[in-house]
């Protein structure tokens, strides 16, 4: 499915590069702690935390993830956008917890095999 | 004169919750005696209330007390703050203690002993000390550096609540005095993998009084103020670490 069709499906929030979501996703990864997603999660993948220090930008670029949900409303920090849009990295926000939106991305996504 | 002074700067006491009861001002300080210990950095969770007694405390073992605090910051990331004196210490006690939102939980989390330098029960802290405070490791650091103290990264060999475990890696702009190694990292390795980008100190971590000095930084300065350290984390003036 493309990042694009699960913004629009889970209502995210796109904060930036908004142009890179026409992408396919590979899967989701669900994680708070950035060395753990530096060794778990794959390229392609949609990163879920709320985590919102701009170190998130530089490790969903080493790893090519599709982009990252931050949760909760939490609201990323002047750096991070900043970052994220040089990069080209989408970063959405949404209201809703990690593991709703997880539960709710997994659904989407297994549903299409 | 310059002089090699053994320093174990990050020290906890009765105040934090995680710590022994038996970390009094006056147990920690014979038990640095032993070690052979000069610079004592006492660093409880987001607090500095039992600096005071410390400081009484280590008077006769002549011994340095450098005021300092293991701050939580909003990701979870401890980072060890060190002053000269306790008024620039207090005053980040006031800034974070307004940052740091919930009620500690004896049951749970373990007891918070404010202590005169006696070990006498002066009152029970109630702040949730073991919580993160609301504020990035970015504000964290200029907060401690706008006070004059050194920030340095806690125990960034090991996963839980350090820097890089929380945020994959050390952003080089946050402007760090130093990075600090456990004792489960030998000096020698932590130079491969953080130096030469990284300052290096190493500290205990203490949280029980056999662990004093179980790990120390060697100094070579002329006094224990926090400009003669950083001196020597850089390397200048003839300044330097000997471990």
């Amino acid at each position: 499915m493309k990042f694009k069709e699960i913004i629009e499906k889970l209502n995210l929030d796109v904060l930036t590069a908004k142009e890179k979501t026409d992408i396919d996703v590979s899967w989701g990864y669900t994680s708070d702690l950035l060395s753990d997603v530096i060794a778990n999660s794959k390229e392609g993948n949609i990163w879920i935390t709320l985590q919102t220090h701009q170190n998130i930008i530089a490790v969903a670029r080493l790893k090519e993830l599709a982009g990252i949900i931050i949760v909760n409303n939490r609201k990323p920090d002047e750096q991070t956008l900043k970052k994220a849009e040089e990069e080209n990295v989408p970063v959405c926000m949404t209201g809703e917890s990690a593991f709703q939106i997880s539960g709710k991305l997994f659904g989407l996504i297994s549903d299409k095999g | 004169m310059l002089k090699t002074m053994k320093a174990d700067l990050h020290i906890h006491t009765c105040l934090s919750p995680c710590a022994d009861l038996t970390m009094s001002p006056q147990a920690i300080a014979r038990q640095a005696k032993i070690k052979e210990i000069n610079i004592l950095g006492i660093c409880d969770h987001n607090s500095v209330e039992n600096v005071p007694a410390l400081i009484k405390a280590a008077e006769q073992f002549d011994i340095s007390v450098l005021p300092g605090m293991e701050v939580t910051s909003q990701e979870e990331v401890h980072i060890l703050a060190l002053f000269d004196n306790i008024e620039p210490a207090l005053e980040l006690q006031k800034i974070i203690y307004s940052n740091l939102p919930g009620e500690n939980d004896e049951e749970a989390f373990g007891m918070q002993v404010v202590v005169n330098e006696k070990g006498e029960v002066l009152r029970f802290n109630k702040k949730l000390l073991i919580g993160a405070s609301t504020l990035s490791v970015n504000e964290v650091v200029e907060t401690i550096h706008s006070l004059k103290g050194l920030a340095i990264a806690a125990h960034v060999d090991r996963e839980g609540f350090s820097i890089t475990g929380q945020l994959g890696f050390i952003p080089t702009d946050l402007g760090l005095d130093a990075v600090e190694i456990s004792s489960h990292m030998r000096f020698e390795d932590a130079k491969d993998r953080f130096g030469p980008e990284f300052p290096l100190t190493t500290s205990s971590d203490a949280h029980y009084l056999e662990d004093i000095g179980k790990v120390s930084t060697l100094f070579f300065i002329n006094d224990s103020s926090t400009e003669e350290i950083q001196k020597a984390l850089l390397n200048r003036d003839g300044r330097k670490i000997l471990n």
